[in-house]
């Protein structure tokens, strides 16, 4: 069934553009990008921070050599017990908290249930887009699963200055389409009643940023 | 069963209901009005680009639709290779049964969903019920239209016509037969509202094994899918089971991957009125060990490729489901999204829904008349859709067709509307006016419905300042 509907969906498609002309050319020219590069909003770390805000996120900027205070003082903060690892996230951003850490990677994956019960989860990123405040996970080893940073009510996130990009040309740029993607700009919301925008949904309820700048 | 479009009455007599429901207009004028402004404002912020942007939206899917059986099989071979299965439905029941034997090899009996208009338009609910399976609708407003047995009114927020106390009263008196029940305390404060649905959704999430999406965007080069959302229930969805199933109308794809830096700053800041939204999700096929290992594409037509055969009314197939049109139409905002009588309301619905229906029924051919032509629609439209084009050679096309309404009688739709046909006249000034501003507007055979009509000469205010002052004067 569905292989003829495959040739009598394309053949429906090709009548229907019996207008175009044969030696139109299918590849378009790669210079054909008449838009903006970015679009000025000011130095790019502080527009990310001042987005990422906007988005009533937590952020921290600090210098690199704090990160391990900044995550064990953040976990403090929140109270959490029990946290998710990626695997591959590095070990030495924890080496200054005690909480009992839970560590996940495909090949030894968590159940639901256990990603469930966790208090939170500590995360890298890919790329950050100053411009929009949004933070991308690829799903690399210091990154993890996508249920990592969806299922715990907390997610914390460092991000590096040289991840940061001012726009969004620039970020999917450098982003690979083949791995799962997932775009995070502040904590989760809905806009369904009355148009009003309102923190906290099935996402993680708080989004905590570390943001790395050396010359903080 | 859920609610249907099925036997709703034409627009003229739709209109003039919801026109005298005020409930349902404090709620829309509120509803549309906030997120009006907040587009405004950060579509401002990118200054003259943004109509770079737009253009450039338009360019693109106007090529992509013009090569549209390539850039389809391009899209098929990539999310093959990348170890999805891909299916094509010709029509809603085509669809429909290829949906219910993928997920009754499962064995399951239920699904969870991600707000989907092409399952919407297919009623898929409606068929999955018939065979046993429970899909249960998981965003926030169509959670709410699912349990209210209500109908959606917009596109982006489906439940925009009900106010915080209507869905209060809903959740109170429906959730406990679809699963966790509210909390008998229930404020109709909007964040206790939302934490009842997260708390009635949870378990839900975590045991289910099959998930059926619709995308905004399929990348023909990568075969790469995306959703996005605000709530976090789609990646729930595109992330926690087992077994994915994406719906994807054939009109919504782009060729690369570097398209989306167009419709990634386009679609967010049209739609919510956000610089982005919360979560976007993007897939490829399977990725080992992360997310669904069993991947299913369906490809629908139903319909489109009639839209596609219109030089025309094809502009229509453009459309990435922003609802800005929405938002700004001065006759939605009266007559709210269910007078349209369709899944796809306002001016996007007045122009896709009889192209896609075909126009044999009271209600479709009403629809081309369901407008003042004023011309705001294509003004904020991020891909530039003529939408008044298309309505006027729609409009040509029922008056060419035999034993039709009278295009009086389609336009009593219009006047209920507006209270009356003084004020209609005032709105079809600005139409001219819109005219003036766009000059491709109208030519060739479309012009021959304008010119049977005195058009008022074009007054010397602009359109932007007529609309600020039809705003103030309310
Ligand atoms: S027609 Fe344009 S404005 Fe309306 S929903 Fe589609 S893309 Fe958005």
């Amino acid at each position: 069934m569905t292989n003829g509907s495959r040739e009598r969906v394309l053949a429906r498609v090709r009548a229907a553009l019996a207008d175009v002309p044969a030696d139109e050319p299918v590849e378009r020219r790669p210079s054909e990008r008449p838009y903006a590069e970015s679009h000025d909003a000011g130095p790019t770390l502080d527009v990310l921070v001042e987005r990422l805000v906007d988005y009533n996120a937590l952020v921290r900027r600090v210098a690199p050599d704090r990160v391990a205070d900044e995550v064990a003082a953040a976990l403090e903060r929140c109270g959490a017990r029990r946290i998710l690892v990626p695997a591959g996230l590095p070990e030495e951003w924890l080496s200054r908290t005690s909480v009992e850490r839970v560590v996940d990677s495909p090949e030894d994956p968590r159940d639901v249930a256990e990603l469930d019960s966790a208090d939170g989860v500590v995360t890298a990123c890919t790329v950050a887009v100053a411009e929009t405040g949004t933070i991308v996970l690829d799903g690399g080893p210091d990154q993890g699963r996508r249920a990592l940073s969806l299922v715990p009510d907390h997610h914390l996130c460092v991000v590096r200055a040289d991840q940061v990009v001012d726009s969004v040309p620039q970020a999917v740029r450098r982003l690979d389409p083949l791995r799962p993607l997932t775009w995070v700009s502040g904590p989760s919301a809905t806009v369904d009643i009355e148009m009003i925008r309102v923190a906290g949904v099935h996402g993680p309820r708080t989004l905590e940023v570390v943001l790395l700048d050396p010359d903080a | 069963m859920s609610a249907t479009f099925l036997g709703m009455p034409p627009f003229p007599e739709a209109a003039k209901r919801a026109v005298e429901d005020s409930r349902t207009r404090h709620n829309l004028h509120k509803a549309t009005h906030t997120i009006r402004a907040k587009r405004t404002r950060v579509v401002d912020e990118l200054g003259d680009d943004w109509q770079r942007l737009r253009a450039e939206g338009e360019r693109i899917k106007t090529h992509t639709l013009r090569h549209l059986d390539h850039y389809l099989e391009r899209l098929e071979e990539s999310v093959q290779r990348a170890g999805g299965t891909v299916h094509w439905a010709s029509d809603a029941a085509e669809a429909n049964a290829i949906i219910t034997r993928l997920i009754r090899r499962t064995g399951e009996t239920e699904v969870v969903k991600v707000k989907s208009m092409a399952t919407q338009e297919i009623e898929l609910n409606n068929a999955l019920e018939a065979a046993g399976i429970t899909a249960y609708e998981t965003d926030l407003a169509e959670l709410i239209v699912q349990l209210g047995e209500d109908l959606p009114s917009h596109i982006l927020v489906p439940a925009i016509h009900l106010g915080r106390a209507q869905i209060r009263e809903i959740f109170l008196q429906r959730m406990g037969e679809w699963g966790r029940p509210a909390p008998p305390d229930l404020t109709d404060d909007p964040h206790a509202l939302a934490e009842a649905s997260r708390v009635h959704l949870r378990e839900l999430f975590l045991r289910s094994k099959v998930a059926v999406s619709g995308a905004n965007f399929a990348v023909a080069d990568s075969g790469t899918l995306l959703v996005l959302e605000s709530e976090g229930n789609g990646r729930m969805c595109l992330t926690l089971p087992e077994t994915l199933i994406s719906v994807v109308g054939i009109e919504k794809i782009v060729p690369t991957w570097s398209d989306l830096e167009v419709f990634m700053q386009l679609l967010p800041r049209s739609s919510t009125g956000e610089r982005m939204n919360p979560y976007t999700s993007t897939w490829t096929g399977v990725t080992p060990g992360d997310g669904p290992q069993d991947f299913h594409l369906v490809l629908l037509d139903n319909g489109r490729t009639d839209v596609l055969a219109d030089t025309v009314g094809r502009q229509a197939l453009r459309c990435i489901r922003c609802s800005a049109c929405l938002n700004i139409c001065p006759v939605y905002e009266r007559v709210g999204g269910h007078a349209y009588g369709s899944v796809y309301p306002g001016p996007i619905g007045a122009i896709l829904t009889p192209q896609l229906q075909g126009m044999a029924s009271k209600v479709d051919e009403a629809l081309p008349y369901a407008s003042s032509l004023c011309g705001a629609c294509y003004e904020v439209c991020p891909v530039a859709i003529d939408i008044p084009e298309v309505l006027v050679h729609l409009r040509e096309k029922v008056a060419e067709s035999k034993g039709h309404v009278s295009e009086k009688a389609l336009m009593a739709g219009a006047e209920a509307v507006f209270g009356s046909a003084t004020a209609l006249d005032a709105v079809q000034r600005a139409a001219g006016l819109a005219r003036g501003v766009v000059p491709r507007h109208l030519p060739g055979p479309a012009g021959k419905w304008t010119d049977t009509r005195d058009l008022p000469d074009v007054p010397a205010r602009s359109f932007r300042q007529w609309w600020n002052e039809r705003e103030d004067g309310r």
